[in-house]
């Protein structure tokens, strides 16, 4: 049992457990699911600075910063108790197209040999970290939601403009990831 | 942290969100103690089946593999299912209450932003969710991509009313 649960789980297991959590905080509190807003309430506890876009009273969403909150631990519950101990399988194409920029570990989820503390400060890992990260705050909250509360719950309940969204979201990882990215990662 | 509450306290926090999570039952705090377990819980599907994985995000949007394609849409499947269900037979919370569902209406944010999350998704290879999981697993250095994208929410408070929506 724990030697199966060390193995990835397949999109068969991990999709429905993610699809039920719409229904799991919609019964257990009329919660919405939703991630990005977490950053959002952030701000608005740490930061609000007279913005009036953080002027709410974040306590009334607190729920979501327990949410995320149970989200950290499960990633150091994972990786301490049921972490695999094989590297990552990569898709043959992926891997030879990464090995052209020299990435060639695969020992982690994220490439460590981009994703460190010493690129950090290269244009490279400026790029991927800092600009990376900004775009995912910016753009979620421009969007009004993220892959967990359009692409997830807005399609549950079927909200069209949701789907926009979604549609959006991918529309800008292909380009990103077939047209500019080779040449961010060729820095 | 004392923060005057506006009156139109829901208004503003109903803006560019998915919903606005308003009940009037007052439960003491450590109820939200659910809300940590089913985080844990997903923070380890979310690990056990890579969706963490930088690797995994470029293999969706390089048509490399099913995987991811096969995790989102089975999520939706049963998601579509689950509100289905709630909806037809009225299912209630565990408290009683009706379970409320919101509108979402269209504006051009969820293109414009939508494309530029698109962006931040495939280049840090992490949507928000993942970015608290990496964290958890260790990625000491995705603690800079977290701060980074609270920072880019900030600025979006900061300049939402000159953006086009």
């Amino acid at each position: 049992m724990l030697d199966w649960l060390k193995q990835p789980w397949p999109w068969y297991v991990a999709g429905p457990l993610i699809g039920l959590t719409v229904p799991t905080l919609l019964l257990i509190g009329n919660k919405r699911f939703g991630i990005s807003s977490s950053l959002r309430h952030i701000c608005a506890a740490c930061l609000p600075a007279k913005i009036p876009y953080f002027q709410y009273d974040w306590k009334k969403e607190v729920w979501n910063l327990f949410f995320v909150l149970g989200i950290f631990l499960g990633g150091v519950i994972a990786i301490q108790l049921l972490a695999n101990p094989n590297p990552v399988q990569v898709s043959p194409a992926l891997a030879a197209e990464l090995k052209s920029y020299g990435i060639s570990n695969f020992d982690s989820l994220i490439p460590t040999e981009i994703f460190n503390w010493s690129t950090l400060l290269q244009p490279k890992g400026l790029i991927l970290m800092v600009l990376g990260g900004f775009l995912v705050g910016f753009g979620t909250r421009y969007a009004g939601g993220c892959t967990s509360g359009h692409a997830i719950t807005g399609l549950s309940n079927l909200q069209w403009p949701s789907l926009v969204a979604t549609i959006c979201f991918m529309v800008g990882g292909f380009i990103m990831a077939n047209l500019i990215l080779p040449l961010i990662l060729s820095l | 942290m004392s923060t005057q509450v506006p009156e139109n306290d829901a208004e503003i926090r109903k803006q560019d969100s998915i919903c606005t999570n308003e009940t009037q039952l007052k439960h003491p705090s450590w109820y939200n103690l659910k809300y940590l377990l089913v985080g844990i819980l997903f923070g380890i599907v979310f690990v056990k089946a890579e969706i963490i994985s930088w690797f995994r995000i470029q293999e969706m949007f390089r048509l490399q593999s099913f995987h991811m394609y096969g995790v989102i849409g089975s999520a939706v499947v049963v998601g579509v299912i689950s509100v289905f269900l709630i909806k037809q037979f009225k299912i209630k919370t565990i408290y009683g209450e009706p379970v409320q569902f919101d509108k979402t209406a269209f504006n051009k944010g969820q293109i414009y932003g939508g494309l530029l999350f698109g962006f931040g998704w495939a280049i840090t290879g992490a949507c928000p969710g993942p970015l608290f999981v990496q964290i958890g697993t260790g990625a000491t250095v995705t603690n800079v991509t977290l701060l980074s994208a609270i920072a880019g929410t900030w600025f979006y408070g900061l300049v939402r009313n000159i953006l086009p929506h």
